[in-house]
């Protein structure tokens, strides 16, 4: 084949011309910036200018700052353990309520919209082209003492005063994460049940399978990849989230990991602090990363 | 399974029974109430945060009557005349414009090299990328601003760091979607071309890109719409108040005392994401004629 050889390698020398740029800008702008993170945990704080002594050397890597952290998780100094667990459970309730919501809308489009499926899911893909902000904003107008809600609330004699919803309600920030982060699991189911070939329900049908029965066993199962998509992509970014909190709660009594990452890196004499909290995120999510990546892997070397 | 002696099949229902003979499935109210419901409960807060920034007096939630008070009338306080307001916006635009001009073309061809070099390091480069489209985008800001304000970086913060971080975080769009439509074309089209004499380089630039055109508009779009919704990167690396965008302002101001005019920005970069959304849904159609499927809809929603 002595032909095609200098083609294949010419061609393959194009493939690294390509590849490279993209390859050094991600190893110099996230891989480096990762491994800053690891150096700031890892490092000292300066005992004169209270700055952080990043550790660039492996050899110098000290666990002081894990040590702090982990030693405020329970007792009298304990201010890190109620966060950890109040995301935890934060972002499970949420999540949950992204599943409730987000299957029946997403059955519903697949199998039942018919001619109004694009309309439907036109509708259904805005909020991507809404800014997050933008919708959080409408929530604060909405909430607020003076807001919409209370007006109708007070106007139908429901309450007397005000409700604060934006004052340190769990409820709402709960909710308010199920709101911003929804569409992001819809997508993904709806790709996995539109896969579903109606002949696959019909002859579920027929063989004798009343309709739960036919949900249980044929629709249930076979959305399993497209709800652990979804379950992914929302859980990722709500861990890490600090704005919703901020903006419809604003208050410590319900501040999660992103809210603690945020005021440690604003305080300069706590950036060891921040970069420890930030691989502690890392760490925790580590697996569903892993799981999302290695499945997309995979349909790439199947395709 | 036992063999099941024939016997007279049931009688075939007549076919004018009402609903039955339409099959065993009832139509689906309760899903049609929820979908609706959701649609309701989804877009019903914004579409009312678009009204009230068309309110004549200062309350976002008592109606005062129609101006256009918020956006231009108001000689300090609307958003041509406020200047933070004026320059959020310009400044979000044009953080979508640069991270757009450099994100798209270096994800399309990090995209072909993929397609053509194969091995361990483009495998582990592939695995980064895909690391750096879920990884938490707090994680990503506050390493990258680590990084420049302890590292003798070449520039610090401000609209560089800004895009540099835009770029990284946007990166894996373009390559997501243009590996996709390169799987769905397939090899032999760029073979043909080199049958037929054309370079490698010029296979690639006269067959496969011409292509690609309809995914590299598709990309472009999401990632400039994706950057218009950015929040945590703009803040983390933004230096002053000459590089707060929108998301910044709106996170920084809903809780205080902010008048109709915030509602106005954002209805503003609404109408600009909705707008490049169509101009790229037109271009799509312009460019994937004769190829099968142009970007649907759900490519535009970054499901690929």
């Amino acid at each position: 084949m002595s032909g095609t050889a200098p083609r294949d390698r010419r061609r393959g020398l194009l493939g690294v011309a390509l590849t490279l740029p993209g390859a050094a800008w991600l190893a110099v702008f996230f891989l480096v910036p990762l491994y800053v993170v690891v150096s700031i945990s890892t490092g000292t704080v300066d005992p004169v200018f209270r700055s952080v002594v990043p550790a660039w050397n492996p050899a110098d890597w000290r666990g002081d700052q894990f040590g702090y952290v982990l030693s405020r998780l329970t007792g009298p100094d304990g201010f890190f353990g109620p966060v950890m667990v109040r995301t935890v459970v934060y972002v499970l309730l949420a999540v949950a309520g992204c599943l409730v919501v987000a299957y029946p809308v997403a059955w519903f489009v697949a199998r039942h919209s018919g001619r109004r499926r694009g309309l439907v899911l036109a509708l259904i893909v805005a909020p991507f082209w809404i800014s997050y902000m933008m919708r959080m904003l409408a929530w604060v107008n909405l909430l607020a003492d003076d807001g919409l809600v209370n007006r109708l609330l007070g106007g139908a004699g429901l309450v007397a005063d005000p409700v604060t919803f934006l004052s340190g309600r769990p409820t709402t920030v709960v909710l308010g994460l199920v709101y911003g982060y929804v569409p992001y699991m819809i997508l993904p189911m709806y790709a996995a049940l539109d896969r579903i070939s109606p002949a696959l329900l019909e002859a579920a049908r027929d063989l004798g399978a009343g309709r739960f029965e036919t949900f249980r066993r044929v629709v249930l199962p076979m959305s399993v990849p497209g709800v652990l998509a979804g379950l992914v992509l929302v859980a990722l970014p709500m861990t890490g989230d600090y704005f919703t909190n901020d903006l419809l709660s604003a208050s410590p009594s319900t501040a999660m990991l992103g809210n603690l990452i945020n005021t440690s890196v604003a305080n300069p004499s706590q950036a060891g602090q921040a970069g420890a909290l930030v691989l502690i995120l890392v760490l925790a999510m580590a697996a569903p990363m892993l799981l999302y990546v290695r499945s997309s892997v995979r349909s790439d070397l199947a395709s | 399974m036992t063999a099941v002696p024939a016997t007279a099949p049931a009688p075939t229902p007549p076919l004018t029974r009402g609903r039955s003979w339409r099959g065993p499935w009832r139509p689906p109210y309760v899903l049609a109430a929820v979908t609706v419901g959701y649609l309701v409960w989804s877009l019903a807060p914004v579409l009312l945060a678009v009204l009230f920034s068309f309110n004549s007096g200062r309350s976002r939630s008592t109606w005062q009557g129609f101006s256009m008070r918020w956006y231009y009338a108001d000689p300090t306080l609307s958003v041509l005349h406020d200047e933070s307001l004026r320059r959020a916006l310009t400044h979000t635009l044009t953080l979508g414009l640069l991270t757009t001009l450099v994100a798209v073309p270096l994800g399309v061809a990090f995209a072909l090299g993929l397609d053509r070099w194969h091995g361990r390091l483009p495998a582990s480069a592939n695995f980064t990328m895909l690391l750096s489209f879920v990884i938490p985008e707090i994680v990503l800001a506050v390493g990258l601003f680590y990084m420049i304000t302890l590292l003798a970086t070449p520039f610090v913060l401000g609209t560089t760091a800004q895009v540099v971080g835009l770029v990284t975080f946007q990166l894996s769009y373009p390559v997501v979607i243009v590996r996709a439509r390169l799987a769905t074309i397939g090899p032999q089209y760029e073979e043909a071309a080199r049958d037929l004499g054309a370079s490698a380089f010029g296979a690639m630039r006269r067959v496969l890109l011409p292509m690609l055109m309809p995914a590299i508009f598709t990309s472009a779009v999401l990632v400039f719409a994706d950057v218009l919704d950015d929040f945590v990167i703009v803040r983390y690396l933004s230096s002053d108040a000459f590089t707060e965008t929108t998301s910044i302002k709106i996170y920084n101001t809903a809780r205080g005392a902010p008048t109709p005019a915030l509602n106005a920005v954002a209805t503003l970069m609404l109408v600009a994401s909705f707008v490049v959304v169509l101009l790229g849904w037109l271009a799509v159609r312009r460019f994937g004629r004769g190829q099968e499927e142009p970007g649907s809809l759900g490519a535009f929603a970054g499901q690929v």
